[in-house]
């Protein structure tokens, strides 16, 4: 048997599926990355990514029911048989008495049929590029210079393909590269990190120069350095975009309309109904997704596979746009699918799988910030932010690999790790200035989250409360 | 013993797919291969107030491939477990291999391990996937209408995930093992709110995720029954309990929450490839070091922490892992004193040790093995204290039940844990309910401060399914258990 294209497999399910309706996702893709540790590789690999998934939907008097069945593979997957236990799967499933009819033609990002019919760009012959050879020469520096290297770059391609039986038909690739070094010195207990991604061309491997860049990045950090613990308390810090990003995806995940309603979220009112409308903060901020953001491309259409819950099935395919969550300070939108938009009467607004922070045109530079810092504390990232009151958002966490002390607008010395206790939306409160937004990787959720813009923010009062002599 | 083997896996065919990696790799000059072929099912249903709202059924299947050559490590997985893309993940594996051996890779030689062929089998009674999925969630959704049903509970948030993992192994060695297990993980939390101060708080059921099949939502090993019966009782406890007052206590701490303070701070740091810092640019290092073992005191005398991959019903329970070792039990911790830790083949080499104890895993066949945990257990004192006994010993402390959130840094050290729910202990009673409470520590003086052990009455096992590691991160299942135990001084706060 032929190697079926993606979008034959997809045709084929939607010609076997006997539903209703009909939704079916094909992806497909690989990956290829290195990792190292202390100067050396670690581990290298490669794999290829291929899911078909099918969501059936059955109506009855009553409503809708959805089944959704996933298997790996595309090319060979036995399209009767997913087509059929997606089918028989409606049957165990609730009947939701509103739910809308699957996205139309009409509904669904211009342009994208005619991308849907062109074949998947071919992957680069060396995904990697002149990673192994930057990562050689950055290896025989550090040694020679007392330092351990360890990091991460993937190289990776996603295409997904949305065909449904209302006729929708979709394309969207992702191409993505990342990258992160950590540095340590043999003698000194000053630890430094950087990581970033790109979106690149999906014929085109790895950035080249990338490694050293960041090799070079952490060179000019300060080492061998005054080093001073962190008692606890309150302090002026400056959070670089790392840090930033990390803290507004815990803001961002608590954003779904429903769980605000229910008094769930930071985001729900005491007593009822939500906090949309209510300023977060004196400053000019805006935190937005758009599928379009040049560098950060999204999936611009609703990629639902059921129980993941971040989408409604019955939204497959459905047109994202520009969205501000928060505009100048002010919360201006939940997330909503289709049923919960007729249900408060708001225009639909969907998750999208980027998100940007945006102070005033002439922010500055992180450089200026620290510039015009008297005494306060840079911290470039953070690490094991996990929730501890829902209502608040409190989170507690520590940050880690690089802590500076800023004095008279220097970098004085380094600074021990400490744990903080903070919330994402009460600290916008006490943001006293923001930076200029740039693409950033956040150090905590850069394994799933990556495309992310963000701007090095001042925050006073700022609660460290304990130290720690972790590195 | 039935349903021994997936016969889905078999008619895939894997020692044809396999032999052809296995024969390419050679040919490109591979001095050791490992060859997987997978097969696994998961399958999650969601329920809010017992109306399902969201499922979905998967099957992966797919080949992995992994090669050494030349002081280099390459790794290749396709989806679809075809002879064809066997040889191509052996010829990819190969390249990359060579790439990092150029680079300067790490790629020590394995430690030896006999060679083995044996077919093994978890010791479930019911796969849980061979229960309809109608009964499967009509089950979720009786038990998530009880609960409302009775007040203070207004909301029910339900979800039951279950797992079959299908697995052939070989490699250039000559070992050849088929295997299968399953997960089971059912969890339901509750939400209420107080009638006159409008507060909101939630209470999750603790009995975690198992090894086991359908049998433990029958009863076996968990009485789901009794926890479902007392659970809006505690929740009323919790919405009306005041909040801690922060200071030191001792606690008592059931082995409903204590095991993920095990799981942080002697799991995670006792993971070779940490301490080697394998994970320093991720998932972070350990305040162990290798020439710690049989020196470092990690507490006190009564501690005693043994690991192991073949406690029936353990989430990280195998017959082989995924370097074809066979399953081990060994201790960690002896009266205190460190004694053992996670090796794969390669970090056995690493440290000297002539054999690895069998902490190879990977999620899938599109994850190359890491050193994952096995599961890790402290010991119960035999012909100890029940937990009445540990609680009467107590004048003024705290008892801590179920685990809720979670913070540890990056080398293990220092650390945040909060429950379910607490209750202050007065004159060896247990008290009144009291909320916010988090304890916080330092890994060696928290288990410095271990006063008292509860007995094997006391012990039981929990565990996670959802443990991350590694680049690209792949998460691990795994099981800890626990009697109750006591700790003397422990810094509590309030956590909100």
């Amino acid at each position: 048997m032929a190697d079926r294209t993606p979008q034959e497999t997809a045709e084929r399910v939607l010609a076997d599926c006997r539903a209703d309706a009909c939704v079916v996702i094909v992806e497909q893709g690989g990956g290829t990355h290195l990792r190292w540790a202390a100067n050396t590789v670690t581990a290298s690999g490669s794999a290829d990514v291929g899911r078909t998934t099918v969501i059936a939907l059955r109506n009855t008097r009553e409503g809708t029911s959805a089944g959704v069945v996933s298997h790996s593979g595309v090319h060979g997957v036995d399209t009767s048989r997913i087509a059929e236990e997606a089918w028989r799967s409606c049957s165990g499933n609730p009947v939701v008495a509103d739910a809308p009819a699957l996205p139309g033609p009409g509904e669904v990002p211009v342009g994208s049929a005619a991308e849907w019919r062109s074949p998947a760009p071919a992957p680069p012959e060396d995904p990697l590029g002149n990673v192994p050879e930057e990562l050689r020469s950055a290896f025989a520096r550090a040694r020679a210079e007392g330092r351990l290297l360890h990091g991460y770059a993937e190289r990776h391609v996603r295409t997904t393909y949305l065909a449904s039986s209302t006729g929708v038909r979709l394309r969207h690739t992702r191409p993505t590269a990342l990258l992160d070094l950590t540095m340590r010195g043999v003698e000194d207990p000053a630890t430094s990190w950087a990581g970033d991604s790109a979106t690149t061309a999906p014929d085109t491997p790895f950035p080249e120069g990338w490694v050293t860049a960041m090799d070079d990045r952490l060179r000019a950090r300060p080492r061998r350095t005054r080093r001073s613990a962190c008692p606890p308390g309150r302090y002026e810090v400056i959070l670089s975009p790392s840090c930033v990003a990390d803290l507004m995806l815990h803001l961002y995940r608590e954003l779904d309309a429903d769980d605000a309603l229910h008094g769930r979220t930071v985001f729900g009112r005491p007593g009822g109904g939500t906090r949309l409308g209510e300023r977060l903060t004196s400053q000019p901020l805006a935190l937005s997704s758009d599928p379009a953001l040049p560098g950060m491309g999204a999936v611009p259409f609703v990629v639902a596979r059921g129980a993941d819950g971040a989408a409604s099935v019955f939204d497959s395919g459905l047109s994202l746009g520009a969205t501000d969550w928060i505009a100048d300070g002010v919360l201006n939108t939940l997330v909503h699918d289709r049923r919960s938009a007729l249900r408060a009467g708001v225009p639909v607004s969907p998750r999208i799988d980027n998100l940007r922070l945006e102070g005033p045109a002439d922010a500055p530079s992180l450089a200026d910030m620290v510039a015009s810092t008297r005494r306060g504390l840079l911290v470039t990232s953070l690490w094991y932010l996990r929730q501890v009151d829902a209502a608040s958002l409190r989170l507690t966490g520590l940050t880690r690999d690089g802590v500076y002390l800023v004095e008279d607008g220097e970098v004085t010395g380094t600074v021990g790790n400490s744990r903080f206790d903070e919330s994402p939306v009460g600290l916008l409160e006490r943001v006293t200035e923001v930076g200029r937004s740039t693409r950033t990787l956040p150090r905590e959720w850069g394994d799933c989250t990556v495309r992310t813009a963000m701007p090095p923010l001042r925050v006073a009062d700022f609660a460290l409360s304990a130290a720690t002599t972790s590195v | 013993m039935p349903g021994e083997v997936d016969q889905d896996l078999i008619g895939l065919r894997p020692r044809e797919t396999a032999d052809a990696a296995l024969e390419r790799a050679a040919r490109l000059g591979a001095e050791h291969t490992s060859v997987r072929v997978e097969r696994t099912r998961r399958s999650v249903v969601f329920l809010r107030d017992g109306a399902p709202s969201n499922s979905s059924d998967s099957t992966d299947t797919a080949v992995a491939v992994q090669v050494l050559r030349g002081g280099g490590t390459g790794f290749a997985s396709r989806t679809a477990p075809v002879p064809r893309n066997a040889a191509l993940c052996a010829e990819r594996a190969v390249d990359l291999a060579k790439a990092a051996a150029r680079v300067g890779g790490g790629g020590s030689d394995p430690v030896d391990e006999p060679v083995h062929r044996a077919t093994w089998r978890a010791s479930y009674e019911v796969n849980p996937f061979d229960v309809p999925s109608e009964e499967r969630t009509a089950l979720l959704a009786d038990w998530s209408r009880r609960l409302l049903s009775s007040p203070p509970v207004s909301h029910v948030w339900a979800m039951l995930a279950i797992t079959e993992e299908n697995k052939f192994y070989t490699d250039s060695a000559g070992t050849e093992t088929l295997q299968r297990r399953v997960r089971t993980h059912p969890m339901l939390v509750a939400v209420g709110t107080h009638p006159r101060t409008g507060r909101t708080a939630s209470l999750r059921t603790l009995g975690g995720p198992s090894g086991q099949g359908w049998e433990y939502l029958s009863g076996t090993d968990w009485d789901w029954e009794a926890e479902l019966s007392e659970l809006p009782g505690h929740l009323d406890g919790k919405l009306r309990a005041p909040s801690v007052e922060p200071g030191r206590y001792d606690l008592v701490i059931d082995p409903s929450n204590l095991w993920l303070t095990l799981h942080e701070s002697v799991g995670h740091a006792t993971e070779l490839d940490r301490i080697l810092g394998h994970e320093a640019g991720y998932a972070g290092t350990s305040f162990v070091s290798a020439s710690d073992l049989g020196t470092l005191c990690y507490g006190s005398d009564l501690m005693n922490v043994r690991a192991d991959r073949t406690a029936p019903g353990g989430l990280a329970t195998v017959g082989f892992d995924d370097e074809g070792v066979k399953a081990q039990e060994w201790s960690l911790v002896e009266e205190g004193l460190l004694v053992g830790l996670q090796l794969d083949r390669r970090g056995a080499r690493t440290i000297g040790s002539p054999r690895s104890n069998g902490c190879s895993y990977a999620e899938s066949a599109a994850h190359a093995p890491l050193q994952r945990m096995p599961n890790v257990s402290l010991r119960p004192s035999p012909g100890g204290p029940s937990t009445p006994d540990l609680l009467g010993g107590v004048d003024d402390g705290i008892y801590v039940v179920g685990a809720a959130g979670w913070s540890i840094d990056m080398q293990r050290r220092d650390f945040q844990f909060t429950a379910q729910r607490c209750y202050r202990v007065r004159g060896g009673q247990v008290a009144e309910p009291v909320g916010d409470v988090a304890y916080r520590g330092n890994t060696q003086d928290f288990w410095a401060a271990l006063s008292a052990v509860g007995g094997p009455q006391t012990y039981r096992l929990f565990g996670a399914d959802l443990c991350a590691k590694g680049q690209p991160t792949q998460s691990a299942p795994v099981s800890h258990g626990c009697p109750t135990a006591l700790f003397e001084g422990v810094s509590v706060r309030r956590s909100v």
